[in-house]
Order: structure tokens, then C-alpha cells, then sequence
């Protein structure tokens, strides 16, 4: 149980991350409505009905032809709370719902209606991003590396899918690849589910339900976490940053973390209880266009715990070294 | 009618004349390079008909070509001229394989002669003819473009004059229009999602790390620490800018200098239009000093100034007066600093002036993150403040000590009004906005010289109703910016807003806050509104389309005065085709429709 919770800790720490910085509000701070009547009082006792008359707000106050500067009309942020607005004066909402039917009729207008309405605001994109695709250099033994995604969509709906792989020139191949439907759920941050094939990863090649959180944290960090639940009934999980150092416009030094767990030991995958793998890298990369970066790097990483016997036992070191020469773009 | 066939004798006739004019094939004789000035037998297109036609055609700046939509031909589109009281007749053919439509924005019309398709009418299919047909029944220096998907960022926009019924109060002897735009080899649907996948795309003005140790970007660590724990972009000034934009004079890019000719001692009246897409001027012509006139077509009362900001939708009409016999730079500096649309004015074809060099990129402050109210506090401490104290009220510092906190929560949903919907289309909400109307526009702020201001614009005529507002409006302009989606009270439009409601000859006090920091230049169509810039009482002055400056908020007074349904939005293409848009209804719609 407590291997499960410390693989569901990257999730709920960003998720708690990002509900934090998203959603916390401070209580209201008491303002003094002293300076600024708010637009909806009434003025009660006045002569003058119907009138909020935010006109003139230093209404009163003796300003015997001072220069002023313009009215600072009050507004909802001086009357916290979220004051309703006064009412519609009824004939407002009289008459027809669209004016121009009458005119040029229904039919034609409808058909102009939901195109109007498309062409403002339903946007819809697709992008492919190729996050990482590298070649990397470990004492003469040479591997490569892709980390690649894409997304198609709107604001709020959107289907990722993203595939991370690594081998030698060998043939040697070992991978997997999502399949995410992706909602935004509030400025910064994306919470996604959907499935997770592996391939040539030993065992039976399992299926993973997936189910993470993706977004930006403060300091613009591009985070990515997420637990698996495989078909063999195994809990894992992954965090990922990375932060974009522009040291000039052009050139960019990417710090990049990532952190495995795994609820349980899965022999066949060679992974140990607890934390299973860290990844630290460091890339240089040249913006030859915002789309189109070459970079070098090194990145550093280690098998922990029962992982790294696993790997042991297995003729293999847990830690490695890699310089990274490499491709970042998208389109 | 007069039309663009009749170019080419007007052009030999200008050669004759011996101003040096060349053809430029793809312009309007007066956007043409060495405009002698609009003259009554210049090919512009009058009454009582005007036929224009929409389609295809090359464009060419730079020593590139590429494709823009064009209205008759040409970039700009042709130069309309109307005059106050008459019946304005304007056939539109649309030869594009898609809808088009043209708004004539800022003109008093019906509603369904205002062209927006889906609001005022249903658009001009592809090989139909629209006829639009209205009366005529103000002045001034007026715009029009398509309304159609993002036609108007492929060039097809053009000016158009109303020449008053009686004499005209602003005294001049020669008259030059110049059109500002904004020119992409990209298309405007690249661009827009390119901004979707990577909102700071076109920035290559950000703060770097060189920038911090060098001193370049003038932001200690500490802000920048602020900044990115917000992740905003201090720097992110324009969407989309120079890196992509060449910026446009009448169609001609900066080399190409497009020329006005003038007499020396003549009173010059400049007809400033920025028709871009995404682009905000400052303008200035040194050595010249600009009195301005008009502003956005309604007379203002003439005040002199070395540089104004024009955002985008925006008119100016300034007179100036150059004296001696040589050239001068009209220079409109893109906002973000990225690049400049460049004219010259001269006595004769050829010359020029010194261009002066881009200035400093400007960065974002507090104020730009609407926590402008305590600054605001300062000057009010200095402003009633001591109203309060003179009245004896013992204890004048202690209201604004509570209002300077730095405990600002930059998204608080209290601080917005109930209707308005706090979800993931927005990343900000101003804690504290603050009127900056008083306020130089952004990077004008140290300029060494005189700068106009929206306070500066007094009406020349008094205002037509002058009853007190009898309710009050407000509306919040959104967006998320890493996401690139905008709206109007955390709604785009595509989710299926409510409109906005008046009640005809209703009287409304509308303000307008900005929760973003961007500016947003806001347009209503069908109506003047009038700044509430606490000027001289009677004389607000009238604007389509009003500026939002990033985390401020903007006061107008509006007479719902037109019946039917109007547009409403952010002129930021960009913006709007990604929300930032409502239809304004104005009911009841009693005789109307015609």
C-alpha cells in the first residue's frame, strides 16, 4: 500500500501544485469602500430613481476646478464578491432573437450564424512535436532516443498521443506508445487518461491504462506526470520536467528531470519496488527557427534500489553517462 | 463613377503635371509612391455608385510576391469618397471561391447594411453581387474590410472619406491618407496556429539570461522571479510582430517609402488608418509637430502633439505644417519595438529624411497586471485625498495603506462580476484596475516629448445626449494567454454566449476591464460611444473602437441609439477569431428594418 501511494506521489504533487497555484484564493481581503461607492449602490435617499450614476464618483468632494484625471468608475474587483450586475430594463430583451432573419431570412441566416460562430473561437489545431530525438554516446556504445508526441484539437478537448523509445544500432528496441484523450481543466494544466502499449520491453509487453497530468507549473516548468495500472495488474508511475534557460534568443539551455516508480517488484520488467529510475539531462539547443533546434547534451542516469540488482544480475550497469546530440522541433 | 480604369489618364495627367509620378501596378493612384494628395481628379471611387470587386491577386513588397485578397485589384483597396447626405450605393462582387463580406467601419448605417455575415446579413457567396445601400449621414475618415474569416489580414481593407454636407471645420490645404497595415508572407491561418501551439512564437524580444547579467532587459531578479511564477511573459507585448510583419504605408513597405508631396507653409491634413491586422503605431514625423483634428472620424478640438498612439481600427486626422523646403520621416514604430512602417514627406519626389532607429523594447510593469489601483491610490492620495483631509477627516492615509498590499491574488474570482465564468480561458483577473485613460500609451511613457493622451480628446461639438446613464455595464476582456484563447467574460464566442442587451436610446455606462495584458482595441459597431475622460463636461469625446490598456479599464457612455444587431469585439484579428467576440442587440426593433 505504501509502494501504491508513493507511485501515485508525483501525480498528487502536481496535482495538488496545480490546484494550488489555480485555484487558491485568498478570502477576500476587506476593502474600504471609502474612496469608491460601488457602481450598484443606489445612492439611496438621492432624487434620482433608476440611477446607479457612477458618473461622477467624486461626486461631493470639493474639486473646484483641480485638473482631473479620468473617473476611476468602480468596478467588481473594488466590491469583492461577485456583485450581480443590474437588471436588463425588460424591452431590452423584447423583439426577435436575431434581427437580420427578417431581413434576409431565417434560413440564410442560420447557416451565416454557425459559421460566424466557428470562425470565432472554435479553433482547432494539430501539431507534432519532436521532442527529443537523439543519439547518444556511453563509452563507445552509441543508442538513440525518440520522445516524440502529437495533439489535435480544441482549447479544451484534445487527443495526444505520445511514444518514447530507445535502442542500439543493433536492432536492439524498446519502447511504448500512448493513445490520450486530454482536457484542460484550468490555465496551465491538462489532465489526461487513456491507454499505453509498451513493445520489446521483456515480459508479455503489457497494456497500461493510463491516467496523468500534463501542463505548465510556476516558473515555467513543463510538467508531465502519470501513473500506468498495467494489464498484469502493476502500478507504475512517471514524473518529467523541463525548463527552457533562453540564455539569448536564439540559444537554450534545457534542464530535464525524470523520476520512475513502481508499486510493486515486477521481475519480468526488471523493475524493483519504491523508486525504479532517475534521469538528469542537460541540453544546449540552437533555435534555427522557434520549429527547428539542434542540440547537444548530457544526460545522466541511474537504475535505484531493486531495480539496479535487477539490472545488475541481468550483466548490465545501473548508472550511465551519455553525451546527446539531437533534434528538437515541431510543425 | 469614376474608377480604377481611369487611372492611367490620371496618372499621365500627373506626369504631365510634372509630379513625378511612376506607375506602381497593384495600387491606387493615391496610395501610389509620390501622391501629389488626394485632388478631386485623382481615380478615386465617388457616388453615386461604386462598384468594387473582391477576388485574388499578388502582392509584391519587398522584391517578394505573395498572394493577397484584394478589393478592385489593389492593396489598399481603392479610396472611397462619399459625401454627408447623400445615398450611398456600393455593388460588391465576390469572385473568391469562399464568402467575403466588406464592413464600412464607423459608419452610421441600419444594421443590416454593416456587413458582418452571421450578424447584420448572411454574407456574399462566391460569383454573387451585394448591393449595399445606405444614407449617409456624418463625416469624417472612416475604414472598410472584409468580415470574413481572416480576409482582412490578406489585404482586404481600403479608406474611405465622408466629406461634410456644409464647410468642413478643420482648415487645410492638402489632404494625404495614409493606410497602416501589417504584411505577412504567411497566411493568417498559419499564424494564428502557430500562436496556438507556441503563443510565444513570434517573440524574439524575450528576457534572457544575458539580458539579466548584461542589465539589457532592466528587470531584476526578483521581478523575474514574480514574472515566471505567474509564467507570463514580460515581454510579450505583441502577438505576432516584425519577425513575420512587414509593416505597410499605403501598400508600400519601408524601402519602398511611400511619398506625400507637399508646398512648403501648406497646411498638410494627414487622414491616419490603422487597417492591421495585429499591429499598434506610435506615430510621430520629427520635426514636425501634429495637431490633431478628428479622431476616429468625430471632430476633436485641436491639440498639438509630437507622437500618438494609433491602435488597430483606430483613425487619426492630423494637420501638419512644414515650413521649410525639405524631407521629413513620418515613422509609425510597431509597439513591441519589432519594426516601422515608414513614409516621407517632401516637396518633391526623391527626397528623404533621416529614419531614425528603433527604440528600446518596452517590458511589462504591475500596472500591466492590473494591479494599477495603487498607483492610482498615490494620485488620489495626492488628488481628494487632501479634499479629506482639508474636510477633517483625521485619518487620510489609512484607506490607502490598506489598498497598497502587495497581496494581490492575480486570479480571484471575487474580483470578477457574477456572470462572468473563471475556468481555464482565463489566467488573470485584475485585482486592481486601474482608469488609465490619463496615462501615455505603452513605451511612450519617458518619450522626450509631447504624447498624446485619450484625455487629450475633447469633442468639438457638444454631445448629443447628455442624459445621465441610467445603468451601469460591465464587461471583461479575457484570455489565456499560454493557450492563446480569448473572450469576453471567460467566454469565447463559439461557446454560445448570451448577447450583449440594450434597450433602444438606453443610456448606459459601460466599463470595460481588462484582465489580460495585452491592450485590446475594443469596436462597436453601429454606434459612437463616448471616453469618460472626465474633460470638459458635454464634450466626451466619440470613438468605434477604443484601446484597453493591459490590466486597466476604459469608461464609456453609450446611446443604444441604433436598433438591431451589432458586432462587438476585439480588432486583434487574431483575437477575435479566437473569441474575443459578442453581438451587441438593441431592441425594440421597431421600424428598423427598412
Amino acid at each position: 500500500m505504501i509502494r501504491l501511494l508513493i507511485c501515485m506521489v508525483p501525480l498528487l504533487l502536481v496535482a495538488g501544485a496545480a490546484t494550488a497555484q489555480d485555484h487558491e484564493h485568498h478570502p477576500p481581503t476587506a476593502r474600504t469602500p471609502a474612496t469608491a461607492p460601488p457602481a450598484a449602490d443606489p445612492h439611496a435617499g438621492h432624487d434620482m430613481s433608476p440611477a446607479p450614476e457612477p458618473a461622477d464618483p467624486h461626486a461631493g468632494h470639493d474639486m473646484g476646478g483641480q485638473a482631473m484625471g479620468p473617473p476611476d468608475v468602480p468596478t467588481s474587483a473594488d466590491d469583492q464578491g461577485r456583485p450581480r450586475q443590474p437588471p436588463l430594463p425588460p424591452a431590452a430583451l423584447s423583439g426577435p432573437a436575431h434581427a437580420a432573419d427578417a431581413i434576409w431570412g431565417a434560413d440564410r441566416m442560420t447557416g451565416a450564424r454557425d459559421l460566424l460562430r466557428r470562425e470565432n473561437g472554435d479553433v482547432r489545431a494539430t501539431a507534432f512535436i519532436i521532442d527529443r530525438l537523439e543519439v547518444g554516446f556511453d563509452d563507445g556504445r552509441e543508442s538513440w532516443t525518440w520522445d516524440l508526441a502529437g495533439w489535435t484539437g480544441g482549447d479544451i478537448n484534445r487527443f495526444w498521443w505520445k511514444s518514447e523509445a530507445e535502442g542500439d544500432f543493433d536492432g536492439e528496441i524498446e519502447g511504448e506508445v500512448q493513445a490520450l484523450y486530454s482536457r484542460a481543466i484550468s490555465p496551465f494544466w491538462d489532465v489526461q487518461a487513456g491507454v499505453r502499449q509498451d513493445f520489446g520491453k521483456g515480459g508479455d509487453n503489457p497494456t497500461h491504462l493510463v491516467l496523468g497530468l500534463q501542463g505548465l507549473a510556476p516558473y515555467w516548468w513543463e510538467v508531465d506526470a502519470a501513473t500506468f495500472l498495467s494489464t498484469e495488474g502493476d502500478l507504475t508511475a512517471r514524473f518529467e520536467a523541463e525548463y527552457d534557460q533562453r540564455i539569448t534568443q536564439r540559444l537554450i539551455l534545457q534542464p530535464r528531470i525524470e523520476v520512475e516508480a513502481s508499486a510493486s517488484d515486477i521481475p519480468e520488467l526488471g523493475l524493483g519496488s519504491g523508486l525504479t529510475h532517475v534521469e538528469a539531462g542537460l541540453r544546449l539547443r540552437y533555435e534555427i527557427a522557434k520549429e527547428f533546434a539542434p542540440y547537444v547534451g548530457v544526460e545522466w542516469s541511474r537504475d535505484l534500489g531493486g531495480t539496479a540488482d535487477f539490472t545488475r544480475a541481468a550483466g548490465g550497469e545501473p548508472e550511465h553517462t551519455r553525451f546527446v546530440i539531437g533534434l528538437k522541433a515541431w510543425f | 463613377m469614376r474608377s480604377i480604369q481611369t487611372d492611367r489618364r490620371a496618372l499621365l495627367r500627373g506626369l504631365a503635371g510634372g509630379a513625378g509620378l511612376f506607375a506602381a501596378p497593384g495600387l491606387p493612384a493615391w496610395a501610389r509612391s509620390g501622391s501629389a494628395g488626394l485632388r478631386a481628379d485623382l481615380p478615386t471611387l465617388d457616388g453615386p455608385d461604386v462598384r468594387l470587386t473582391v477576388g485574388h491577386s499578388p502582392f509584391t513588397v519587398g522584391g517578394r510576391t505573395g498572394h493577397a485578397i484584394t478589393v478592385n485589384g489593389t492593396l489598399p483597396a481603392p479610396l472611397i469618397r462619399l459625401r454627408e447626405g447623400q445615398t450611398a450605393r456600393l455593388s460588391v462582387t465576390n469572385t473568391l471561391d469562399e464568402d467575403t463580406s466588406i464592413h464600412w467601419h464607423g459608419v452610421l448605417l441600419p444594421f443590416h447594411m454593416d456587413g458582418v455575415p452571421g450578424v447584420s446579413f448572411p454574407g456574399i457567396r462566391p460569383g454573387e453581387t451585394f448591393h449595399y445601400e445606405f444614407p449617409v449621414i456624418q463625416s469624417g475618415t472612416f475604414w472598410y474590410h472584409s468580415h470574413s474569416n481572416l480576409q482582412e489580414a490578406m489585404g482586404h481593407y481600403g479608406p474611405l472619406l465622408i466629406d461634410p454636407a456644409g464647410a468642413d471645420p478643420v482648415a487645410y490645404d492638402r489632404e494625404h491618407v495614409i493606410v497602416l497595415s501589417d504584411w505577412s508572407f504567411l497566411h493568417p491561418h498559419e499564424i494564428l496556429d502557430r500562436l496556438k501551439k507556441s503563443p510565444g512564437y513570434f517573440n524574439r524580444s524575450r528576457t534572457t539570461l544575458s539580458g539579466l547579467l548584461s542589465g539589457e532587459d532592466g528587470m531584476s531578479l526578483e521581478e523575474r522571479r514574480m514574472w515566471g511564477q505567474m509564467r507570463m511573459d514580460p515581454r510579450d507585448i505583441a502577438d505576432v510582430n516584425g519577425t513575420t510583419y512587414t509593416y505597410l504605408v499605403n501598400g508600400h513597405g519601408p524601402a519602398e517609402n511611400w511619398t506625400g508631396l507637399f508646398r512648403p507653409g501648406e497646411r498638410v491634413r494627414l487622414r491616419v488608418i490603422n487597417a492591421s491586422a495585429m499591429s499598434i503605431f506610435n506615430v510621430r514625423i520629427p520635426g514636425l509637430a501634429m495637431t490633431v483634428v478628428n479622431a476616429d472620424g468625430e471632430n476633436v478640438r485641436p491639440v498639438e502633439t509630437d507622437e500618438f498612439q494609433i491602435s488597430v481600427a483606430e483613425t487619426y486626422d492630423v494637420i501638419v505644417r512644414p515650413t521649410e523646403d525639405r524631407a521629413y520621416t513620418l515613422v509609425a514604430e510597431s509597439v513591441d519595438r519589432s519594426g516601422m512602417a515608414r513614409a516621407t514627406l517632401a516637396p518633391r519626389m526623391g527626397m528623404t529624411a533621416e529614419v531614425p532607429p528603433l527604440r528600446e523594447v518596452p517590458t511589462l510593469t504591475m500596472r500591466d497586471m492590473g494591479m494599477g489601483g495603487m498607483a492610482g491610490m498615490d494620485h488620489s492620495a495626492m488628488g481628494h485625498g487632501v479634499d479629506h483631509a482639508g474636510a477633517g477627516h483625521g485619518e487620510p492615509a489609512a484607506a490607502p495603506m490598506d489598498h497598497g498590499s502587495m497581496d494581490h491574488d492575480m486570479r480571484n474570482p471575487d474580483n470578477a462580476p457574477a456572470g462572468m465564468a473563471v475556468g481555464v480561458g482565463v489566467d488573470m483577473v485584475s485585482p486592481d484596475p486601474a482608469n488609465r485613460l490619463g496615462e501615455r500609451p505603452m513605451g511612450l511613457e519617458d518619450a522626450p516629448h509631447r504624447v498624446l493622451v485619450y484625455t487629450d480628446l475633447v469633442a468639438l461639438a457638444p454631445n448629443k445626449d447628455q442624459r445621465p446613464p441610467s445603468r451601469a455595464l460591465e464587461i471583461h476582456l479575457t484570455g489565456n494567454m499560454e493557450r492563446f484563447m480569448w473572450g469576453f467574460d471567460g467566454r469565447k464566442f463559439s461557446e454560445i454566449v448570451e448577447p450583449i442587451r440594450f434597450e433602444r436610446d438606453e443610456r448606459v455606462r459601460v466599463t470595460l476591464v481588462n484582465d489580460t495584458m495585452m491592450a485590446h482595441p475594443i469596436h462597436l459597431h453601429g454606434h459612437f460611444f463616448e471616453l469618460v475622460t472626465g474633460g470638459p463636461a458635454g464634450h466626451q469625446p466619440l470613438k468605434h473602437t477604443v484601446n484597453v490598456a493591459p490590466g486597466s479599464k476604459v469608461t464609456f457612455d453609450l446611446t443604444a441609439d441604433a436598433p438591431g444587431d451589432w458586432a462587438f469585439h476585439c480588432h486583434m484579428l487574431m483575437h477575435m477569431h479566437a473569441g474575443m467576440f459578442n453581438v451587441v442587440t438593441v431592441r425594440p426593433l421597431d421600424g428598423a428594418a427598412s
